[in-house]
């Protein structure tokens, strides 16, 4: 990085840390501290809806998917994320904003009862901190292996072993500072001007990416079809690149992932129900979903052109220059370690530092690299600031966005509820800022159990996915099915967790060793991907939620219908639409994301 | 809440065109061999510049029609 670079960087962190300092004289109340007040307009909600799950895992693993998968990757778009965005502005933001529940597991406690509220709060604020320690961890291994501070230190005469630690420390205290000051409202705020970054920062490097390759068709030309074709193979899980059919798609990740996240996450939901009205906050969802319709664009386009240009153009950590601000010389003969697929390098061993191999004794390629390297490539002084402040502002909002769904679970889900019930307003405001502070402190923690135990987190990844895929069953029948119960729910969840586990331990993936990644009863069945698998344990634990949760209902007393009322479909009244122009309506707005989702399908397909 | 949003995000994209348009201008343009022979600092820090102004006018008009008051977005996506 030169000193462009730095004054770009520099520049971002001030804004950053000048909105929560703006924004503490407004926090009075816990209202303004959790929900800011329920005074934001739709379109800052609707960009911060999508910004909050723009994290790490989002900008660095969608680029890589795209280099492995090609733009198949897509469907995590089109098929993973619009239609839940639509189904939970339309028809659920009605029961969780109109119920005045102030989080996801107290919408629970309303409509089923305190033990459902109490297993997902504890699960939910468990989760945000790993989350949140995971995306930190990878931005300072991100930071490390780019060598992007090495210069830096070596001037000041430090030793490079502590740009991890630094590059942690700097991150969390950013974060922490302005949610600390300036709570949603500010970590909302933040992710507005975060979006924006990062399109100022990966659109360019769309256009000379694609620029570079002659275009979409000289993409095409360069690539094999299956790369350039997202529905190629589908009918046959064996035939296309995911290793996963159209049902398992359709159904694991378009339906029971999908919409489990994106419908009973509160770390996305908390930002609709800051919105000023009923009709802001449903159309928080849907406003989201428009960039998001084009985020491929930005986020995977990138990793496929990362893969498409020649081997000799390769960049790697270990030779490129243009983070220690030396000119990158054209033809740099390629490193003897260097050379990988495009501007993707081999795989190194973290221990030997050599090439890792997968079980056939081909070298493997570090695909999480692929965006990082096209920043590199592409970008001269300046905007190459631009690009990694971008890249930083994505690792921010990811982790602010779950520091703030914690804080606001932590203080009313557990302490509120189970801990300390009748304190006044100001105690649960400062309750809000010390969590802000604890749970910042774990996401460190959990980084650095990240850094030394890579197979604890990927345990601890396992268990969550168990957990998270049911919940949507719960959440369908709580919200459109009156008779559902209390005991329906718990057991319903519980069960759906148990299934998830019995049916991860009874099958695995082509290629996989029994252990983590599944077969640990017994291996009774093998899919072609490990995508594949995680889709078909999604079906199996909703599905048993699902019908868990009906037939104890069903065996259980009825809750009273007079307490339903604003909670449950058939009980609440139509919200009323307020006068707004034709296309700022929920229903019209979803119709034009919902056609130009199936527009971008098709011409993708 | 007390600011409107659109004017420190049309102050910081103003900065940020401003610097890179500069440096795009007064830089070494042997190094944008490197983005394919395009003065990107200079072409894109002239479009951020322009986002940066048009939020920054829209942000200041949005706080004078009263901050509580709910103004349409102002752009549907990607905002350039």
């Amino acid at each position: 990085m030169t000193g462009i670079d730095w004054l770009i960087l520099g520049l971002y962190f001030v804004f950053v840390l000048g909105i929560g300092f703006a924004l503490k004289s407004s926090m009075k109340t816990s209202t303004d501290f959790f929900l800011a007040g329920r005074a934001i307009p739709a379109w800052v909600c609707g960009l911060a809806f999508m910004s909050a799950n723009l994290g790490a895992q989002e900008v660095i693993g969608m680029g890589a998917s795209g280099a492995k998968y090609g733009i198949a990757t897509s469907h995590f778009y089109w098929i993973g994320a619009i239609p839940a965005m639509v189904f939970v502005g339309l028809f659920m933001m009605p029961f969780y904003y109109g119920s005045r529940a102030r989080s996801v597991p107290e919408y629970l406690r309303l409509r089923f009862d305190e033990k459902t509220r109490g297993l997902n709060a504890m699960s939910f604020a468990i989760m945000t901190i790993f989350s949140s320690g995971i995306s930190m961890y990878a931005i300072a291994k991100l930071i490390q292996v780019l060598h992007v501070f090495d210069s830096a230190f070596q001037k000041l005469g430090l030793s490079a072993s502590g740009i991890f630690d630094f590059s942690i420390i700097v991150s969390a205290i950013v974060v922490l500072v302005y949610t600390f000051l300036g709570g949603l409202s500010s970590a909302i705020y933040n992710e507005v001007v975060q979006f924006f970054l990062i399109v100022a920062g990966f659109l360019p490097l769309s256009w000379l990416g694609l620029k570079s390759v002659g275009g979409w068709s000289g993409l095409k030309a360069k690539l094999d079809p299956s790369f350039v074709h997202s529905g190629g193979g589908m009918s046959n899980a064996h035939t296309n690149r995911l290793g996963v059919e159209w049902f398992g798609l359709a159904m694991g990740l378009g339906f029971v992932l999908s919409f489990g996240y994106w419908c009973t996450d509160f770390l996305v939901v908390q930002r609709a129900m800051a919105a000023n009205s009923m009709s802001a906050a449903r159309r928080t969802p849907l406003i989201g979903a428009l960039p998001k319709m084009l985020f491929p664009f930005l986020v995977i386009l990138p990793g496929l052109i990362a893969i498409s240009l020649p081997s000799q153009m390769a960049t790697t950590p270990a030779n490129a220059m243009a983070m220690t601000g030396a000119p990158v010389a054209t033809s740099e003969p390629p490193n003897a370690q260097g050379q990988g697929h495009g501007l993707i390098p081999y795989k190194l061993d973290a221990v030997t530092g050599t090439v890792a191999l997968d079980k056939d004794g081909n070298p493997q390629l570090d695909y999480d690299l692929a965006v990082p390297n096209m920043l590199l490539h592409f970008f001269p002084p300046g905007m190459l600031g631009l690009g990694l402040t971008a890249l930083l502002a994505s690792f921010m909002s990811g982790m602010a966005g779950n520091v703030t769904a914690f804080n606001t679970v932590w203080t009313y889900d557990i302490y509120q509820s189970y801990i300390r019930p009748k304190a006044s307003d100001e105690h649960y405001l400062w309750m809000g800022r010390v969590s802000t502070v604890v749970g910042i402190v774990l996401s460190i923690a959990a980084a650095y159990m990240a850094n030394r135990f890579n197979n604890i987190m990927d345990m601890l990844q396992l268990v969550f996915a168990f957990v998270n895929a049911p919940l949507f069953a719960t959440f369908l029948l709580g919200m459109f099915w009156k008779r559902a119960t209390g005991h329906g729910a718990f057991t319903g969840l519980l069960s759906g967790t148990a299934a998830a586990a019995v049916h991860h331990g009874l099958t695995i993936s082509a290629g996989a060793v029994p252990g983590i990644k599944g077969g640990w009863l017994a291996v009774t069945h093998t899919y072609p991907s490990e995508m594949a698998q995680n889709f078909w344990t999604a079906i199996y634990a909703w599905s048993t939620c699902f019908v868990v949760t009906v037939i104890v209902s069903l065996v259980t007393r009825a809750p009273e219908e007079s307490k339903l009322v604003g909670l449950v479909y058939s009980l609440t009244p139509k919200p009323e639409e307020e006068p707004l122009a034709w296309y700022a309506k929920p229903g019209a707005l979803a119709v034009i994301v919902l056609g130009g989702t199936v527009l971008l399908n098709i011409i993708f397909w | 809440m007390g600011i409107d949003i659109r004017l420190p995000i049309g102050i910081l994209f103003s900065l940020l065109g401003v610097i890179l348009t500069a440096y795009g201008t007064l830089g070494d343009t042997s190094r944008y061999q490197q983005s394919l022979g395009v003065n990107i600092n200079l072409n894109w820090g002239i479009i951020l510049l322009v986002f940066g102004v048009l939020m920054f006018l829209l942000g200041r008009r949005g706080m004078r029609a009263g901050p509580q008051k709910e103004s349409s977005p102002p752009s549907q996506s990607s905002g350039h």
